[in-house]
C-alpha cells in the first residue's frame, strides 16, 4: 500500500520537501543539543521541564482525542463516522510519534533510553506511560492499516482486528490518564496535586483532538477528491463543544477550590498564571488569551447557526485548538514549577533553538500524518470513485 | 594523567568482572577444594547506622560558616562552580553560563524559603536572616525514588538516598517529585567549571541529575561527612534509630523542626532553631 505515498501531485511533493527541510534544520539544532547538553534550552534548576514536555503532554491529548471517532463508530454503530474513523486513528499515530520524539529530545542521556526497559521500576509513573503510549501506537498502526487494506480490497477487515479496536478504547483513555498521573502524584507541587487533573486532561484532549480533525477534514476536502462528510464534521463539532465546556468547567472547579480554600501552596501557582506573582507575569497575557479563545470557541459551537456555518466552523475549531495548546502547552508545565517548592520565582521561556527542535519534531509528525492521510484518502478515492 | 586513568579503569573493570564472576565460579566448582570465596574486605572502621540522620543547630551558624560548609562539600564532590573562570586553553569552546542552571548540594536559604509552609507574619525578626543550611533530606519515603523510572535514584537500607550517575537517563522526573528543590541537573558538561578536581570522587557528565549523597563514600571509610567536619560542631550526623546516638540526644534536648513535614516524606534532617 505504501507505493501510493510516492505518487503525488506537485503540491504534495512541495509540501513533503518543505517538511523535510524543517526536519533537517531541527535535526541540526538537536545535534548541537545532543553534544552540548540541555544547556541550550531555557530550562533551569527550578523549571526542570519545559517546552518539550509541554508539547508532549498536549499531543498525548490529541492522540487520545482520536478515540472520539472510534467510540461512536465501533461501539454505537454511528455510520456517519465510517469515513473519518481511519483519519482519527492515523492522527493518533502521528501524534504519538511526536510524543515519543519529544520524550527523546528531552532526555539528558538519550543513549541510555533503554534503561527504562532494562531496570523497570513499576512504582514510577513513567514506566506505565511508556507502556500505554507504545501500546496505543502499535494498536492504531495495526488497526488503521488492516482496516484500510481491507477497504482497498473491498473485503471485511480480519475478525481479530475487532478485539484490538475495543482494546484501543481503554488505551486511549489510559494514555492521557497516566500522563496526568505523572504530574498529579507529586507531593509539594500544589498546582498539579489535584484529583481532577486526569479528567481535565481528558476533557481538553477530547476537544483538541476532534477540533484538529475537523480542520484536517477541511484540508482533505480542498486537496483531495475524498469528502469526509459534512454531517460527520457537524457531529464532531458537537463533541468538541461539550468537551471544551467540560474542560472550562473543570478549570473553574480548580479556581474555586484554590481561591476559596486560600491555601498558599496551591494558590500561588494560579496567581502567577492569571494575575502575576511578585511582579513576575510573563504568562498572564497568554493564559487569558487561551481562556478567551476556548470560551469564545465554545460559544460559537453552542449556537447552531454558527456551528453549521461552513466558514466559521474551522475558525472556532482553530480557536479551541490554540486555546487548549496554550492552557496545556504553556500554563500546565510552567504553572507547576513557578513558584518553586522553596517559593523562589524563576520564570521560563523556551530559547530559539528549543523552538527550532520543537518545530522539527512537529514537522516529523506532519510528515507521518501526510503520508498516512495520503494513503487513506487515495484508497477512499479509489473505492468510492 | 588521562592515559593512566584509562589504564586504571581498564584494570579495575577487569578486576570487577572477576569479582562478579567469582560466586558463579565457586558455585560451579566442586566443594572438595575448600573455600574458593574471594576475600571480601570489610572495613572495620566504617560507620554504620540503621537510619542515618542529621541535626543542624542553626544558632551556631553564621554566614561565614555557611559559606565554609557549602564550599567544603562542593569542592570535595567536584560540584561545578559557575562563577569560576574557565581555563580557555583546556576548554576553548566553553559557552557562556546560564546561572539559573546552577548545581548545588548544600546551600543557605532564608527561613521563609526553607520553610515556606511555616510562614508567620509575626515571626521573630532574628529568624528572617538566619542561614538555614538546606540539602537533600534523605527522606524515609522519598518521592524521587518512587518517581525514577530506571532505579538510578534508590534508597539504601541505612536510609541514604543515592544517585547512580551512570544509570540516570536525565528525564528529571525526580526533580519534579522532590518537594525540597534538592536536586540539580547537569545541563552541560560540568568539568570546565571545576577548579581542582578531587580524585577521591568522580566528576559527572552532562545530562544526569545529582545531589547530596550524605558523604556515603566517607562514612564507608569511617569518616564524618565534609559538612560536619567544616561546621565546627553545628552539624551532627548519626543513627536516628539508636536512642543512645548523638543525634537522638540532641533531639531529646532541643525542640527541632523538619521541612514540609506534613507531606509525609519523613525527612531525616532536623533543625534546632
Amino acid at each position: 500500500m505504501l507505493e501510493i505515498a510516492v505518487k503525488g501531485s506537485k503540491k504534495y511533493w512541495v509540501w513533503i520537501i518543505f517538511l523535510l527541510i524543517v526536519i533537517g534544520i531541527g535535526k541540526l539544532a538537536y545535534l548541537d543539543q545532543f553534544f552540548n547538553g540541555l544547556m541550550i534550552t531555557g530550562m533551569s534548576r527550578d523549571v526542570s521541564w519545559g517546552f518539550y514536555i509541554a508539547n508532549f503532554t498536549f499531543l498525548v491529548g490529541v492522540a487520545a482525542g482520536g478515540v472520539m471517532v472510534v467510540i461512536p463508530y465501533y461501539l454505537h454503530d454511528y455510520e456517519k463516522f465510517h469515513r473519518i474513523t481511519i483519519l482519527g486513528e492515523f492522527l493518533a499515530v502521528a501524534s504519538l510519534v511526536m510524543c515519543i520524539l519529544f520524550i527523546i529530545v528531552d532526555l539528558g542521556q538519550p543513549v541510555r533510553m533503554l534503561n527504562v526497559l532494562l531496570y523497570p521500576s513499576p512504582k514510577s509513573m513513567l514506566f506505565y506511560d511508556m507502556i500505554v503510549l507504545q501500546g496505543y501506537l502499535f494498536l492504531n498502526i495495526i488497526i488503521g492499516w488492516k482496516v484500510l487494506e481491507a477497504e482497498r480490497n473491498q473485503v471485511e477487515p480480519p475478525a481479530w482486528t475487532k478485539p484490538l479496536i475495543y482494546l484501543s478504547i481503554p488505551f486511549a483513555i489510559g494514555i492521557h490518564t497516566v500522563t496526568a498521573y505523572l504530574y498529579c502524584g507529586l507531593p509539594g507541587r500544589g498546582f498539579w496535586l489535584t484529583a481532577i487533573l486526569a479528567p481535565r486532561f481528558l476533557a481538553s484532549a477530547f476537544a483538541a483532538g476532534p477540533a484538529f480533525l475537523i480542520i484536517l477534514c477541511y484540508i482533505i476536502r480542498k486537496f483531495t477528491k475524498f469528502d469526509p462528510g459534512w454531517e460527520a464534521m457537524q457531529t464532531l463539532s458537537k463533541i468538541v463543544c461539550y468537551a471544551i465546556i467540560a474542560n472550562l468547567f473543570f478549570f473553574l472547579c480548580e479556581v474555586f477550590v484554590v481561591y476559596y480554600s486560600n491555601i498558599p501552596g496551591h494558590k500561588t501557582h494560579l496567581q502567577y498564571l492569571l494575575f502575576g506573582y511578585h511582579g513576575y507575569n510573563a504568562l498572564v497575557p497568554w493564559m487569558w488569551s487561551g481562556f478567551i479563545l476556548m470560551g469564545a470557541g465554545a460559544v460559537m459551537l453552542i449556537i447552531p447557526k454558527l456551528r453549521s456555518n461552513y466558514v466559521l466552523l474551522p475558525v472556532a475549531c482553530a480557536m479551541i485548538f490554540i486555546g487548549a495548546w496554550i492552557d496545556k502547552g504553556l500554563g500546565m508545565i510552567s504553572g507547576g514549577f513557578v513558584p518553586s517548592p522553596l517559593h523562589h520565582v524563576t520564570e521560563y521561556a523556551p530559547t530559539g533553538q528549543e523552538i527550532i527542535i520543537t518545530l522539527g519534531v512537529y514537522a516529523t509528525g506532519f510528515l507521518v500524518l501526510t503520508i498516512l492521510y495520503k494513503l487513506a484518502t487515495t484508497v477512499k478515492e479509489e473505492v468510492n470513485g | 594523567m588521562e592515559k593512566s586513568r584509562r589504564r586504571f579503569l581498564k584494570v579495575a573493570g577487569i578486576a570487577a568482572i572477576g569479582l562478579g564472576a567469582a560466586p558463579a565460579i565457586n558455585f560451579a566448582a566442586s566443594d572438595s577444594h575448600g573455600s574458593g570465596a574471594a576475600a571480601k574486605v570489610k572495613n572495620e572502621t566504617a560507620l554504620h547506622a540503621e537510619r542515618w540522620g542529621m541535626v543542624i543547630d542553626i544558632k551556631k551558624i553564621d554566614d561565614n560558616l555557611a559559606r565554609k560548609i557549602s564550599l567544603a562539600c562542593h569542592l570535595h564532590h567536584n560540584v561545578p562552580d559557575f562563577t569560576h573562570e574557565v581555563n580557555t586553553q583546556l576548554y576553548p569552546k566553553t559557552r557562556p553560563v546560564n546561572h539559573k542552571q546552577e548545581i548545588k548540594w548544600i546551600w543557605k536559604e532564608e527561613f521563609h524559603y526553607a520553610f515556606p509552609d511555616k510562614e508567620d507574619e509575626f515571626l521573630n525578626e532574628k529568624f528572617h536572616h538566619l542561614p538555614f543550611m538546606v540539602l537533600c533530606n534523605h527522606c524515609k519515603n522519598a518521592p524521587c525514588v518512587q518517581a525514577c523510572p530506571t532505579q538510578a535514584t534508590f534508597s539504601r537500607e541505612d536510609g541514604i538516598v543515592m544517585m547512580d550517575y551512570h544509570r540516570c537517563i536525565g528525564c528529571r522526573f525526580c526533580m519534579a517529585a522532590c518537594p525540597y528543590g534538592s536536586r540539580s541537573f547537569n545541563f552541560r558538561d560540568p568539568r570546565p567549571f571545576i577548579d581542582e578536581t578531587d580524585p577521591d570522587f568522580p566528576t559527572r557528565s552532562k545530562g544526569v541529575v545529582e545531589k547530596c549523597n550524605f558523604c556515603a563514600e566517607r562514612l564507608a571509610k569511617g569518616e564524618q561527612p565534609h559538612c560536619v567536619e567544616a561546621s565546627e560542631g553545628a552539624i551532627v550526623v548519626g543513627d536516628l534509630e539508636d536512642p543512645e546516638s548523638d543525634v537522638r540526644k540532641l533531639l531529646k534536648e532541643h525542640y527541632t523542626i523538619r521541612r514540609k513535614q506534613s507531606l509525609g516524606t519523613e525527612p531525616s534532617v532536623y533543625y534546632i532553631v
